[in-house]
């Protein structure tokens, strides 16, 4: 089991209030992820849940019992860090077991829950090597080890991935994920790589300085952002936004459209621009138009659409996609 | 081409080491040599070769005994050395784990005692050694080695803590490690070549201290260091023995070191290659 509330809660290092007053609420064997620009409180706030810091106000629950001045031993809940933190003194077999055996399990029991979680891991053959002799996957796969054999009600991931090359971040994301669909416990899941955000979650919670800007599916954020922060940070290449004369037309004072949301035309069409840089990345080429009166627009065309710097293009908004926000920044429904 | 340029290059770097070991060392090689001359042989000059006589050595242990000297170095430099890692440990240990923003200043302090000229404390310290019945005891001694050789333990181990990352700590919290745990498992065995090497070169640095060990004693007390001492104003200067007694004052903390060479070389780069 693995429900987790947290109740207005408020954390200050010394002056600085780095959470003003969050209320969450995580459901047993859901995949949350934290997402959020840098410094704005991600850490933070899985390191409340964790108990590596104290709250200034507010409580944690864990499954109905109230954990806010539980030591995070008592919390019986795992995490994977950043820099892996794993016993450098240890051999990876007794990094994963270690938690067992300040458990006081028994070391049958041990040697066999060593055993499955590393042939799950594939760290059979690297049991008697120290941490210093891995590589960075070797090293995060003994630190998911290591979270895995208690069988902890949530797991929590601080930027796990972010260490590691992308190819080998891209193979470590699915295991992730496939780990989640086999044990089914909750996750909490800390990023600030939008791509991570969206293939992973079942509940994306956006951070903005320390506030919660929007909770919700990757989908409903992709569709729905509540908010400008929301709708420019959730979505690669980020959303344009459209403000002035031309957004009169569309009855608000700022108007949202993706790049993969505008038809482009060599003929005719809403908007006319030159095009400035072209992105080919092979499946899609990002082009950067700029258009008259709107400015740089960013546009989606397909992989083989021949046009080159200097053109001139035409873009039409998909009237159905176009997302319109008010003078606060709040979205009009 | 390129191999036999650094073949070459690895020649000139090996002789230059080689030169630089020796001009570093030829003073204690020198000794050594003098050591095994004969009285006249070592006045007469500039001269490589003794005649390996051992004259000297014996003349050394039959005026001056060197077992108690020697006891009182042993005692002294390992008393001292226990003494101030007893009072390090947990100095650096909260300094590192838990600083505040004073820290720094504080360990700048202790720093900056090392600075100050031994001299110009002497005769307060030996005011206060005389009135207290302290002078030319052993405990006295190895108060006042603690004491000047405090700071630099502190600072040595303050530097070797600092780089235990804290998140293996928070690791080990999360793995429901108690605070004892912790400690026995996870800091102690990450801490313990940090706290050997200090202790070895703290050591090595009570041995040879010469200001307050030859000043603060007479007979009871006195170290090696004051042995070699007793050789030079006396009698006047007979080179062999002094030699002699040297050699044999600076002996076993050479030997101590060639043993632990390596514990001392990992000590002192051990965050380099971490
Ligand atoms: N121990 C601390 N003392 C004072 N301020 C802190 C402390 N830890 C974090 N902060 C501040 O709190 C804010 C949030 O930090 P946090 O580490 O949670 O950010 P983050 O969202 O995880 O960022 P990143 O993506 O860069 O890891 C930052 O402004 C940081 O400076
Ligand atoms: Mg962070």
């Amino acid at each position: 089991m693995g429900k987790i509330i947290l109740r207005n809660v408020n954390k200050s290092f010394g002056a600085t209030q780095v959470i003003p007053g969050i209320d969450l609420t995580i459901e047993d064997g859901e995949f949350v992820v934290f997402v959020g620009p840098s410094g704005c409180g991600k850490s933070t706030l899985l390191r409340l849940i964790a108990g590596l810091e104290d709250t200034t106000s507010g409580t944690i629950e864990i499954d109905g019992r109230d954990v806010t001045k539980a030591a995070p031993a008592k919390r019986g809940l795992a995490m994977v860090f950043q820099s892996y933190a794993l016993y450098p003194h240890m051999t990876v077999k007794n990094n994963i077991a270690f938690p067992l055996k300040m458990a006081k399990v028994s070391p049958d029991v041990i040697e066999k829950k060593v055993t499955e979680a590393a042939r799950v891991l594939n760290l059979t053959n690297y049991l008697e090597r120290r941490p210093g002799q891995l590589s960075g996957g070797q090293r995060q796969r003994v630190a998911i080890g290591r979270a895995i054999v208690r069988e902890p009600s949530a797991f929590l991931f601080d930027e796990p991935l972010s260490n590691l090359d992308a190819a080998l971040r891209g193979t470590m994301r699915l295991e992730i994920s496939e780990l989640h669909q086999q044990l089914k416990t909750t996750m909490i899941y800390v990023t600030h790589d939008q791509v991570e955000a969206m293939t992973m979650a079942d509940k994306i919670v956006v951070l903005n300085a320390g506030n919660i800007e929007q909770v919700g599916s990757p989908l409903d954020l992709y569709n729905k952002p509540d908010n400008l922060f929301v709708a420019g940070f959730i979505g690669s290449p980020r959303m344009n936004f459209v403000k002035g004369k031309a957004a009169e037309p569309y009855r608000a004072p700022t108007v949202g459209i993706r790049p993969e949301h505008l038809r482009l035309s060599t003929e005719s069409g809403t908007w006319r621009g030159v095009v400035g840089v072209a992105e080919h990345l092979g499946s899609d080429t990002f082009l950067h138009v700029n258009v008259e009166d709107v400015g740089m627009v960013t546009v989606r065309a397909g992989g083989d659409f021949a046009v080159t710097h200097g053109d001139t293009v035409y873009l039409t908004p998909d009237e159905n996609r176009i997302h319109r926000f008010d003078d606060k920044g709040l979205a009009i429904r | 081409m390129a191999r036999a340029v650094s073949t070459r290059r690895m020649a000139v770097a090996t002789i230059a080491a080689w030169i630089v070991a020796l001009i570093i060392f030829f003073p204690i090689l020198y000794t050594i040599i003098t050591s095994l001359k004969s009285e006249p042989e070592a006045i007469q000059g500039f001269n490589l070769i003794p005649s390996f006589t051992l004259e000297s050595y014996v003349t050394v242990q039959t005026q001056r005994d060197y077992f108690k000297p020697f006891m009182n170095s042993v005692v002294l430099s390992v008393g001292s050395t226990l003494l101030a890692l007893l009072v390090a440990v947990p100095a650096a240990w909260s300094m590192a784990f838990s600083p505040t923003n004073r820290t720094k200043d504080i360990l700048m302090w202790m720093l900056s005692t090392k600075m100050m000229p031994a001299v110009a404390v002497l005769v307060p310290i030996y005011l206060i050694f005389r009135d207290t019945g302290l002078l030319d005891t052993r405990l006295g001694l190895t108060i006042m080695l603690t004491l000047i050789n405090l700071p630099i333990v502190v600072w040595m181990l303050y530097t070797y803590f600092r780089e235990i990352p804290g998140e293996i700590l928070e690791a080990a919290r999360m793995d429901g490690a108690t605070l004892w745990g912790e400690i026995v498992y996870v800091l102690a065995p990450m801490a313990v070549p940090g706290i050997a090497s200090t202790m070895l070169l703290n050591i090595i640095l009570a041995w040879n201290e010469a200001f307050w060990t030859i000043r603060l004693t007479t007979t009871n007390a006195a170290p090696l260091t004051a042995f070699i001492a007793s050789f030079s104003s006396p009698q006047g200067l007979f080179w062999a023995k002094l030699s002699a007694a040297s050699t044999l004052a600076i002996a076993p903390i050479l030997i101590m070191g060639w043993f632990s060479q390596k514990q001392l070389v990992r000590g002192l780069t051990f965050g380099a290659v971490k």
